[in-house]
């Protein structure tokens, strides 16, 4: 039985995780320093999300993938050039911050109410994908939210694989403790997916394929609307970095069991 | 004490990203370029970084892995970025800016990389400059990966233009290579016998094509021509064996020995047959010529990207040299400075900046430039192809009128815009050849100027940088592979037309009235400029500009003490030095520019509002410390020049009119550079203070 979906990824930007971050106090609460000039990279979950979307659209015909996306719309299209090189999508932009300081709750409804306002969208073929995670902070709390505000009750989260049955219901991996899986079975659409990492490698960029998704985008962020986010739900006592501490050597030609009684030996120490 | 330093306060907050190269470089509006920009980028710094590390380029050999390179190229629209949509590609029009961007973000990591991708183009460019509708839709077609269900293998070119000693290559103007007459039956299509050897010819391992310059060795054919040919054609198709080359080993080079029997038809842009002779459209250095004015552009971009790419790494390297050590505990300047606590350590990296931003300036500005030229270009070869005009001298009858107009057209606008006739300036701007004249004599300028500045200068510089990393420049540890872009920067400053070529060639075009006039008009430009920012170096650069300007017609006029003329095509002591001067001269002027366009069009990016103010002190900063630079060259050079060859004792014991008008005009430039210092120290600032990433975003 071939199935054809509405999927609608949730994913914004997030700061490359090359750069320095460093929380700074800014005059509506806390943030990065320089936030706005670091180049940014599309949330690697996600990401995820996106390709696990345009590879189930793959393999089955007449399935359309939108990008749902909350952040500055300037910095949005940035983004685009590389993202819309990956996977054909529709997009939808709204224009607000993309910050790991906003109060996942707005954020949720925000998302849900532009996905409500999707012209022609099915509810009865929906999947709703979105990283179980985030890079920039990580509540994992966001695509809960957005499955209630549209009254979806199935909801996966940290999946890694979804495969669509022959009768066309799901087969859904989610990663449980001690790298375990808990496997479930889903009669159908509608559905809300926290996806992990998945299984695929990230597609490379091809610009043929970014200049038909342009057609949409620019379009899309030509009317992006300003996304009303209340800010005053939530107040933070104080932000930090997670404490790491990075020890880099760069040994070359070493043999594998040296580097592992290494590992051993400073995991016992 | 009052520090007039302290009236700029906005420092540079983050390395200048990809929204301050798009204004820079004018492709803000241009999504498809700047697709192909991350496209090329995820490449470089994924599959060829990679390549590198794993010491891939210690092999003259193609090996598997360079092999899977050009698949990567394929399948992120690298390759077909050439073409146009009807023969697969994916833009539409002139592509020299967006080549341009893509040979810089492959040398961003790799050169040869950057080589290998751009060699099948430059297989093309004959092909794609004077080919005749059929093999141009062939060849470029061809050239395009197959799409998925498409079943054929993509062609690969390779082009060869050198030989073996003793004609090697460009300019030589003898060709060893020699096509005959092997058989022309009665109404039947000729066949040519060709026989070419090669020497150090990209892509030669794996190429299925060749364009190949070659002389008549029969009288039955006119003249020398390019020509296709084909593995699988009837003879010889040898590519040889690798040549032994120290550098850009990412790139596939061999020594062909070809002896083929190949129809006319093969004849790049066609052929006529009058009184039983074959009389080839063009001959090879028509063809070559219009080919090498447009890629020794992505040349020049090579060196550059390395310049720029070394910034990153050369200050993480010296804020982070002490730390480990006792004395530079968290927080103390020694820890989060380094050697940046240096003054000559900020100020070297400096000198190294701003030579990659004025070249990337320049270099780009030429490509942009190109995009313009061609469809006029175009318009006048076809119209020349109609009427029949062929040979230099008929077609210089033809320009004689548009030459006039031209100038007419340079003189009007260098008014203010008030003062112009409107009406006048659109009728010019309409007539194609008066349009085609201005745009040559700018392009004859600024190729040569950056494939030799970018190139040669920037070899110089990237020595520079590597020194700036110790010891650890010259390991294969060195983060951004310095030491292997400084010596594949030698190749650049070579292939396509070493140094000499490029100066021979400004030595001609830089004089041409119809540059100097617009040269004149970017003087008083320069000079407005000054008038409103005066912390640009616009006036320090002008006064140069007015020095050279003085000197070249000085020079053009003069004679030694021995009575020889001074300006003269065999008297290379003379036109060389000042072609190197002028290159400086116009990359620093087109820094300016480019930093004028950042602050013109930097608040229409609401992403750059936070930082724009820091980025345009920054390149303002940057703009006169290189304006200074470039006058301190061009005073040394003019200075040696115009003094240099009167009688020993001549100009202090009888200075003449002209030598006093000299002294003064050098004595306003001295008095310019009031203030590039302070701008040095303000850079120098900012380079302190900016936010650099964690780490490089390619491997070692």
């Amino acid at each position: 039985m071939t199935t054809a979906f509405n999927i609608v990824v949730c994913g914004s930007l997030v700061p490359d995780p090359l750069q320095t971050l460093e929380p700074i106090q800014g005059p509506t609460g806390p943030a990065l320093k320089n936030e706005m000039m670091l180049p940014s990279v599309l949330d690697p979950w996600a990401g995820h999300a996106l390709f696990e979307a345009a590879n189930l659209a793959k393999h089955h015909p007449g399935t359309k993938v939108y990008l749902v996306s909350l952040g500055p719309k300037a910095k949005l299209q940035q983004l685009m050039m590389t993202i819309a090189q990956k996977v054909p999508f529709e997009f939808v932009c709204l224009d607000g911050p993309a910050s790991g300081f906003l109060d996942s709750r707005e954020v949720a409804k925000a998302l849900a109410s532009a996905i409500e306002k999707i012209p022609g969208l099915d509810k009865t073929k929906l999947l709703v994908f979105g990283g179980y995670s985030s890079a920039s902070r990580d509540a994992g709390t966001t695509m809960q939210m957005i499955a209630e505000q549209l009254g979806i009750s199935d909801v996966f989260l940290g999946a890694d694989e979804l495969k669509v049955q022959p009768d066309g219901s799901f087969r859904i991996m989610e990663r449980i403790e001690g790298g375990q899986y808990q496997i479930s079975s889903c009669a159908g659409a509608p559905i809300v997916i926290g996806w992990a990492t998945g299984n695929l490698p990230e597609p490379p960029n091809n610009p043929q394929v970014g200049m038909a998704n342009m057609r949409t985008i620019m379009p899309a962020l030509q009317k992006a609307q300003p996304a009303a986010l209340k800010t005053d739900g939530i107040q933070y006592a104080s932000v930090q970095l997670p404490q790491q501490q990075r020890q880099t050597k760069i040994v070359k030609d070493t043999p594998v069991e040296e580097i592992a009684k290494e590992i051993v030996a400073w995991i016992r120490s | 004490m009052s520090n007039i330093n302290t009236e700029k306060t906005a420092l540079m907050s983050t390395l200048p990203g990809d929204d301050v190269r798009q204004i820079m470089w004018r492709f803000a509006d241009r999504y498809e370029h700047q697709m192909v920009v991350q496209a090329t980028r995820s490449v470089a710094r994924g599959m060829v970084a990679r390549l590198v590390a794993d010491k891939q380029r210690h092999t003259h050999d193609w090996t598997p892995q360079k092999q899977e390179m050009l698949k990567a190229f394929d399948e992120a629209g690298v390759t077909a970025a050439f073409m146009e949509p009807d023969q697969g590609g994916y833009i539409t029009g002139p592509k020299n800016l967006v080549l341009a961007l893509v040979a810089f973000e492959l040398a961003w990591v790799d050169a040869g990389a950057a080589t290998a991708s751009l060699a099948n183009n430059l297989a093309l460019e004959p092909i794609h400059e004077k080919g005749t509708p059929e093999q141009i839709h062939h060849y470029m077609s061809g050239c395009v990966p197959p799409k998925p269900g498409e079943k054929r293998e993509i062609l690969r070119g390779s082009f060869a233009l050198t030989e073996p000693l003793p004609y090697v290559g460009v300019d030589a103007g003898m060709l060893s290579g020699k096509i005959r007459i092997a058989e022309w039956k009665e109404g039947k299509e000729p066949i040519i016998q060709v026989e070419k050897r090669g020497r150090f010819i990209t892509n030669m391992g794996y190429a299925t094509f060749v364009t190949a310059a070659v002389d008549t060795d029969d009288p039955r054919i006119k003249s020398s021509c390019m020509v296709i040919l084909e593995k699988g054609d009837q003879g010889i198709y040898d590519p040889g064996a690798p040549t032994l080359k120290l550098v850009h080993q990412l790139s596939c080079t061999h020594d062909p020995i070809f002896n083929l029997k190949i129809p006319a038809s093969r004849i790049i842009g066609g052929y006529t047959i009058k009184d039983g002779v074959i009389i080839p459209n063009y001959n090879h250095n028509e063809v070559i010529e219009a080919v090498f004015r447009r890629t020794r552009v992505t040349v020049a971009m090579m060196t550059t990207a390395k310049l720029l790419s070394a910034i990153e790494p050369v200050i993480r390297y010296q804020r982070t040299r002490y730390r480990g050590g006792e004395a530079a505990k968290p927080g103390t300047p020694r820890y989060d400075l380094g050697i940046q606590q240096k003054e000559d350590a900020q100020h070297r990296l400096l000198d190294v900046w701003a030579t990659g931003e004025a070249s990337a300036s320049l270099g780009f500005e030429a490509a942009r430039l190109f995009d313009e030229f061609d469809p006029l270009e175009k318009q006048k070869d076809a119209m020349f192809l109609k009427d029949g005009i062929k040979g230099p001298r008929a077609q210089m009858k033809v320009f004689a009128e548009p030459r006039k107009r031209a100038l007419e057209y340079i003189e009007i606008m260098g008014k203010p815009e008030a003062q112009r006739d409107a009406k006048r300036v659109q009728d010019l701007e309409n007539d194609f050849l008066t349009m085609y004249v201005v745009k040559e004599s700018l392009a004859d300028v600024f190729c040569p100027a950056c494939k030799l500045w970018n190139t040669g200068y920037g070899a110089t510089m990237m020595r520079e940088a590597v020194s700036l990393m110790g010891g650890y420049g010259i390991t294969e540890d060195c983060p951004g592979f310095l030491t292997q872009k400084w010596s594949d920067a030698q190749l650049e400053a070579t292939y396509e037309g070493p140094e000499c070529v490029q100066r021979r060639q400004m030595s001609l075009t830089m004089v041409s009235d119809v540059f100097l006039a617009q040269f004149k008009n970017w003087i008083k430009d320069l000079r407005a400029l000054d008038a409103k920012k005066p912390g640009m170096g616009a006036g320090t650069l002008a006064s140069a500009m007015e020095l050279w300007l003085w000197s070249i017609e000085y020079l053009q006029n003069a004679k030694d003490a021995n009575g020889k003329t001074l300006y003269a095509g065999q008297r290379q002591g003379v036109t060389f030095p000042m072609a190197d001067a002028l290159a400086w001269l116009l990359g620093s002027r087109q820094l300016i520019l480019d930093t004028l366009e950042l602050e013109r069009k930097g608040p229409e990016n609401s992403v750059l509002a936070e930082g724009l103010t820091g980025f345009v002190n920054f390149y303002s900063d940057l703009s006169y410390l290189q304006a200074a630079r470039a006058a301190g060259e061009v005073g040394k050079v003019c200075a040696e020049l115009v003094y240099g060859y009167q009688a020993k004792g001549a100009t202090c014991a009888l200075p003449n009119a002209a030598i006093k008008t000299f002294a003064e005009l050098r004595s306003k430039l001295d008095g310019s550079l009031a203030g590039a210092r302070l701008a040095k120290d303000r850079a120098a600032e900012a380079v302190t203070q900016v936010m650099i990433p964690e780490a490089l975003d390619y491997p070692l």
